[in-house]
């Protein structure tokens, strides 16, 4: 089990090198000027080009990145370009709204999305699997920043009931939590369906039915944990996911997380900034992915983490 | 009613009355009637045996009983099964309950995918007893290690912590019994128990249901298609067919004279052990040395390598064929025989490069060790291989026609018109109509599925079939006359085959030599009827003593317990080997392992 967990870590630390590079090299090759952007419109060539300078853009690539990675190394991330502090002060203050948004909107989509997968499937071909199916439909088609703003719109601004923005009290979280959450739980309501149908029809079920063992008991003890398996799978695949929206979420909610921080970073090619937040969110995936391994065998007897 | 009315033993009250029971299942030309009227009787401590090929309607009578017909599809539509005083027939879901496990039991045909993998086999025990209220819940485990002990389940201690997939076929089956008797029910239907299961572990399960049954007074209802495990075991014996009961007879009875052509016809395709007739066409002399050999194999090797460990290095290997050497002469049948991982569809497999391998193979005298996939490819042409399970082994979405002629695509054997030519003309050889070329599998039967992919193995003129459990899914009648095709086939051709088998009856009708394999490797080879009449190796003994008889005067008696023998793994750590056993001559090719390392 170390061994396993050691050996996960060490391959964990080889994606992340590898993404420090490829993200490195794809903001290498963008067209747009750090240096202008700093310097500002009514800059002369000689002031860019002395920033150019200055910030060692000048070097070849593998000089750049050699110097970015050293720094990694030692825990430095560089300094934003633009807003004269350390890249990882920047995070480190943005860093937790995001991940409670983060955490919120997983439990969000999970308890929405399994629920609707186990009604649906228990009433497959029913009026209400029918109608649940299109909810789930609108759900995963749905923009997140339409959902975001609907949402606002009638809950915040009509009703009131909730906060238009910010950060701060549980009501804050609300609304946010959905948004986010609501793409996922569309995803997982189908898998969780499909899931349970092909569990319904195993032959364990069959065997459950002539034990005498009450419909409940059944479909809670022997299907759902059965037909959950996949899907833990995918809960660490999906914070990759969440990554993309929360960029959007975080704009209309005017939520301070590091969705915002890259956001204006992509705007203003803020390139340290962008390499800080990519890392962060990449350190994140990869971390997910490892938690889901780490959590099957617990459910899973005949997985075994060697 | 045909003489099952009378009750089976003592004149006790029948404990299940079925009464002109009707299952429909709804189609989509309408709704089919899949059991039409069937009525019987069954008493305390009787065996009733349902025997019947595919489709006859024996499964859908016992789900009928437990309540458990898949909705909304198959319905009761007519006829009453009655438990005691209570009818079950319209009986809700809620009321089933009380009857399920508590009054009748039921295991199923594949304990493999029976229990939940999730739970241990001390919560899936417990949970029927509390279900049931059979126990107080600090008395459950208990209560559960006994009944483990009640199915001779060896150190039920740790059985009772152990998820199913740590548990072998045999144990798992012992397992659902142990669950089914949990609550001491008066009925237990055994849906093809066996059928899953290996001939010896086979025997030890009948063994352990007869005693069971001795020891509780329980009512058996036999569901099988195995008239060798309906002699085995049954008081009497209902034939179904398409539905209906074609003869209801005592066993001794139905045996000595069925009184229907059906069911003397299905007597008639049982293959019996014993009784083949001996193949005086093939070049038996086991010395010929006019005879060339088409497959030469020596000292083959596969093994498996299991990973793990910080760096995912090998752990251990699992040694699957160990030094194994066999020759095919032409025109010649060698079987390999053997219980389910002895290695003996490895070697199949190996043979035609589908998995990496040590040693030597030569096909037609031509060696493939070290051969690219480009330069393996006339070699395969000369080896083509069916498999079990027809069904699968075809593409659902391509014609049988596009399939059989595919082969021949391929290696460039021929093209246009001639290939239609050629197609039609494999599908006349193998029994089957040209003009059912353009159709998909699922419009075949199970046996014209097996032809199709017999005329598509045909289609590069082999010199070497591999036969991989070729006829073991299928129903014995129509195995009979696919057998009777290969038979034909390898007579006009000369063919070889390399029969693949765990079924003993049928290996004695085709093969002219048998090998007995065992963890990887040969435990006795030879010719047929030195083998299997004339047995030397323990191991090969127990196999045949344990394949159930079609005769129910020669019943046997209670099988040696084999516990111990079931525990042996053809898995090794890195560095560690098997021990090899040697062979040594007995007479006329006949070959038997030492003994020393391998009795138990």
């Amino acid at each position: 089990m170390t061994g396993y967990l050691v050996r996960r870590l060490l391959e964990s630390a080889l994606i992340l090198l590898g993404i420090t590079f490829v993200t490195f090299v794809l903001l290498y090759m963008v067209p747009a000027d750090p240096a202008r952007q700093i310097a500002g419109r009514s800059a002369t060539a000689a002031t860019v080009a002395n920033i150019r300078d200055q910030l060692g853009l000048n070097d070849p690539l593998l000089v750049q990145y050699g110097r970015y990675l050293a720094g990694l190394l030692q825990g430095d991330m560089g300094r934003s370009y633009l807003q004269r502090a350390e890249v990882s002060t920047l995070i480190a203050a943005r860093l937790p709204a995001s991940l409670m948004l983060m955490v919120t909107a997983i439990v969000t989509e999970l308890v929405i999305g399994l629920t609707i997968g186990v009604v649906a499937a228990l009433r497959r071909n029913r009026a209400a699997d029918h109608s649940l199916m299109i909810f789930s439909f609108v759900a995963i088609s749905a923009p997140q920043f339409v959902i975001g703003i609907l949402l606002l719109y009638v809950f915040a601004v009509q009703l009131g009931w909730f906060p238009i923005g910010g950060y701060g009290t549980p009501a804050h979280f609300v609304l946010p939590s959905i948004t986010l959450g609501l793409l996922g739980a569309g995803w997982y309501s189908r898998m969780m369906r499909s899931s349970m149908i092909e569990v319904l029809g195993q032959d364990l079920v069959r065997t459950a039915r002539a034990k005498g063992l009450s419909r409940l008991r059944i479909v809670t003890r022997h299907v759902m944990p059965n037909a959950i398996l996949p899907i833990i799978a995918m809960i660490g695949i999906d914070i990759g996911l969440f990554m993309s929206g929360i960029v959007v979420v975080e704009s209309v909610f005017g939520w301070p997380g590091i969705g915002q921080l890259a956001w204006q970073a992509i705007q203003r090619v803020d390139i340290p900034v962008i390499m800080g937040v990519t890392m962060v969110s990449a350190t994140a995936i990869v971390l997910g992915n490892l938690l889901a391994d780490l959590v099957a065998p617990l459910i899973d007897p005949r997985i075994k983490t060697k | 009613m045909s003489g099952t009315g009378d009750t089976g033993r003592g004149g006790a009250r029948p404990a299940l009355e079925v009464r002109d029971l009707t299952v429909q299942v709804a189609t989509e030309a309408g709704a089919k009637t899949v059991l039409d009227g069937l009525s019987f009787d069954l008493s305390p401590g009787e065996t009733l045996a349902l025997a019947g090929e595919s489709g006859s309607g024996k499964s859908m009578t016992a789900l009928a009983i437990m309540g458990l017909l898949p909705k909304p599809m198959a319905r009761i539509a007519n006829g009453s099964i009655r438990l005691g005083g209570t009818e079950l027939s319209g009986l809700g879901e809620r009321g089933y309950r009380g009857i399920r496990s508590a009054r009748i039991a039921m295991i199923f045909q594949e304990p493999m995918t029976s229990l939940n993998p999730l739970m241990t086999v001390e919560r899936q025990l417990c949970e029927v007893l509390l279900e049931h209220g059979a126990c107080r819940r600090a008395e459950a485990p208990g209560r559960a290690l006994r009944l483990l002990r009640d199915v001779r389940l060896t150190e039920p201690e740790r059985r009772l912590k152990q998820y199913p997939h740590e548990l072998s076929g045999g144990m798992r089956q012992r397992v659902m019994i142990a669950i089914a008797l949990a609550c001491e029910p008066e009925i237990l239907i055994a849906d093809e128990p066996t059928t899953a299961l290996d001939v010896t572990v086979q025997a030890e399960i009948l063994d352990l249901i007869r005693a069971l049954q001795r020891d509780h007074g329980t009512a058996v209802l036999m569901i099988t298609h195995d008239m060798g495990v309906v002699a085995e075991m049954a008081d009497r014996v209902i034939v179904l067919r398409a539905g209906r009961q074609e003869e209801a007879a005592p066993v001794e009875t139905l045996f000595a004279a069925p009184r229907t052509e059906y069911a003397r016809s299905l007597l008639d395709a049982v293959p019996r052990l014993g009784t083949a007739p001996p193949r005086p066409t093939t070049p038996d002399a086991p010395d010929a040395p006019d005879a060339r050999n088409v497959v030469e194999v020596e000292d083959l090797s596969v093994r498996f390598d299991i990973a793990g460990g910080l760096l995912n290095r090998t752990v251990a290997r699992v040694h699957a064929v160990e030094g194994v050497s066999f020759h095919i002469r032409a025109g010649e049948t060698l079987a390999l025989v053997g219980e389910s991982g002895c290695g003996k569809s490895t070697i199949g497999k190996a043979l035609l490069g589908l998995v990496p391998w040590q040693g030597s193979i030569r096909i037609d005298g031509v060696e493939t060790q070290g051969r690219s996939r480009a330069a393996m490819r006339p070699v395969l042409r000369d080896v083509q291989m069916v498999f079990q399970d027809p069904g699968a082994s075809l593409d659902s979405r391509m014609t049988v026609g596009e399939q059989v002629a595919e082969p021949m695509k391929v290696h460039g054997i021929a093209r246009g018109a001639e290939l239609t030519d050629r197609c039609e003309w494999l599908f006349r050889r193998v029994g089957l109509s040209p003009d059912m070329l353009s159709r998909y599998p699922h419009e075949f039967s199970g046996g014209q599925r097996q032809r199709v992919c017999i005329a598509r193995a045909l289609g590069l003129s082999p010199k070497v079939i591999v036969a991989d459990e070729s006829v073991s899914a299928l129903d014995v009648s129509v195995q009979a006359r696919v057998l009777d095709l290969l038979a034909e086939l390898q007579e006009q051709d000369g063919l070889s085959y390399l029969f693949i088998s765990h079924d003993m009856a049928v290996i004695e009708q085709v093969a002219d030599r048998v090998t007995v394999m065992r963890l990887g490797q040969v435990m006795e080879e030879g010719p047929r009827d030195a083998v299997l009449r004339d047995p030397r190796h323990p191991y090969t003994k127990r196999l045949l003593a344990a394949v159930p008889v079609p005769d129910p005067t020669l019943r046997r008696g209670p099988m040696p317990d084999t516990a111990g023998i079931e525990e042996a793994s053809p898995i090794f750590p890195v560095g560690r080997a098997p021990e090899r056993v040697t062979l040594h001559d007995l007479a006329r090719g006949h070959r038997v392992a030492r003994q020393a390392a391998t009795a138990p």
